[in-house]
């Protein structure tokens, strides 16, 4: 298991490779599709004027995620009514759905890690590569035992998106996740996918 | 008629929670036959020290409590309506106590309803009135990343050469196993349909996720290829997550239905690990959840 602190360093990252088992602390931000949506079109591709409360959440975002983990997750959060926010349930969500948006996020922000299932595409790996940075692979469906790694709830951001969708600021101790694309090209989805592509050709020729 | 509400908030505190008997059995086989290790082994220590967790601090096992799908098989003197009314009151007490995440989002609008309740469709209810006098409803909570991964085919399909017949039929299971690696949240559960129109093929696909891992199809033809397809799609070697490995799926639960001379579909609902199904049964004055 290697330790890994947010926010991440450049070394720290390269020293990743696949297959590695990570236990990450320190501040992370959930977002998925709905949140990388809105910083696409709003601060990125600039398709659409800010408005509301944007500007704050973006200038917060910006402190937040340099170097730091965008968290592909939609909890189940206790505490609405009271704002005294706890995280009951917090696995990872399909990450393939942020594949057109995630490279640039990363570049824009200097994200250096992205968790969640399933793994993404080329387009993510290149900026992997280039940044650099890591997509960490978390249990899918581990939701409670994930969320007792979450020690602090900071705050939330875009709440409006909804619960899932919303940006929440989270405190992680001893987060666990394993390397399966690495700053180095190499993704274990590829080459998974590749090896039973092998196994299902042999099954239908029979 | 009795007011169920409560009992109906127990159900699906239950299925959220706490994972049956017989999926706990298999995950922890599975686990076993993994690599000593090997991260394959590592998830599913993860997801068995999970589901324990999530049972003793009735939390939700996934964050993703999907959609509620709710098969209500009553006896002539209940009302469906009264029973679709209890049953939506207990989803949004069930989402304010945290058992559920708030999931129902408007399609055009993008909002979220913050209560699980939508329009019509929204939990997913199906009825049927039945002989007897025994009250059953099934529960399953099907979360949205293996939903993503279900699959419709219409044979005859030339790129995997499958034909109108049961051979054809395993290369359609076969392939949707692959293309789904371990995006359904592997090692899964497949409900394959066959015949049938396209909306009744995906309902009874999802219906056959509500049997038991360990039962036995009483049509003999399609026990021997649910065997068959469960060794197979393990052979695929996807394993947990899609991390490679040993189990890809979990079981393999298979019907077929008569179908128009033209069609024939095959239909295959991928359920995740996290197989939550739970049952309801009201005989007079007494009420069971297993």
């Amino acid at each position: 298991m290697i330790p890994l602190h947010m926010p991440l360093s450049e070394e720290a990252i390269r020293a990743l490779h696949l297959g590695d088992s990570v236990l990450l602390s320190g501040v992370m931000i959930t977002a998925r599709d709905a949140a990388h949506k809105w910083m696409i079109d709003t601060y990125i591709r600039r398709t659409r004027p800010p408005s509301g409360d944007d500007e704050q959440t973006y200038a917060a975002l910006r402190d937040l995620l340099r170097g730091g983990a965008i968290y592909h997750c939609g909890p189940v959060v206790a505490g609405l009514q009271t704002k005294q926010y706890v995280f009951k349930a917090a696995g990872p969500t399909t990450s393939i759905r942020e594949e057109p948006y995630q490279g640039e996020v990363m570049r824009h922000f200097e994200v250096r890690a992205v968790i969640g299932k399933g793994g993404m595409g080329a387009r993510t790996l290149a900026a992997c590569s280039e940044i650099p940075g890591v997509y960490l692979h978390a249990i899918g469906g581990a939701a409670t035992l994930i969320a007792e790694t979450v020690t602090r709830v900071q705050g939330v951001l875009k709440l409006e998106f909804g619960v899932p969708e919303a940006m929440w600021v989270i405190e992680v101790a001893d987060f666990p996740a394993v390397v399966t694309m690495d700053s180095h090209g190499q993704s274990l989805h590829t080459e998974i996918e590749k090896a039973s592509r092998g196994e299902l050709d042999k099954l239908l020729a029979g | 008629m009795q007011d169920l509400t409560e009992h109906f908030v127990e159900l699906i505190r239950h299925t959220s929670t706490d994972l049956p008997d017989d999926v706990r059995r298999a995950l922890s086989e599975a686990r076993d036959r993994e690599a000593l290790g090997s991260v394959a082994r590592g998830a599913l220590e993860s997801i068995l020290q999970n589901v324990e967790l999530a049972r003793q601090k009735i939390s939700p096992i996934c964050q993703d409590t999907g959609t509620p799908i709710f098969f209500v098989r009553y006896p002539a003197g209940w009302s469906s309506r009264a029973l679709r009314e209890q049953i939506r009151a207990a989803v949004a007490l069930a989402t304010e106590n945290a058992y559920l995440r708030p999931n129902a989002v408007d399609s055009l609008s993008g909002k979220n309803s913050g209560t699980n309740l939508g329009d019509e469709a929204f939990p997913s209810l199906h009825f049927e009135e039945v002989e007897g006098d025994t009250l059953t409803v099934d529960l399953l909570l099907k979360g949205g990343g293996c939903e993503n991964v279900g699959a419709q085919y219409s044979l005859p399909d030339d790129r995997l050469g499958a034909d109108r017949d049961l051979q054809g039929v395993r290369r359609a299971v076969l392939d949707a196993v692959h293309q789904a690696q371990g995006l359904g949240c592997a090692p899964g559960v497949l409900g394959v349909s066959i015949g049938g129109d396209r909306g009744t093929s995906y309902a009874l696909s999802k219906q056959q996720l509500l049997r038991r891992l360990d039962d036995t199809n009483p049509n003999p033809d399609l026990a021997r290829m649910e065997a068959r397809l469960m060794q197979e799609a393990n052979r695929l070697g996807v394993g947990p997550m899609g991390f490679g490995g040993a189990t890809t799926v979990l079981g393999v639960k298979m019907t077929s239905q008569h179908r128009l001379p033209a069609s024939y579909f095959v239909t295959v609902s991928y359920m995740c690990w996290a197989d939550r199904r739970r049952r309801l049964t009201v005989r007079g004055d007494s009420q069971t959840i297993e």
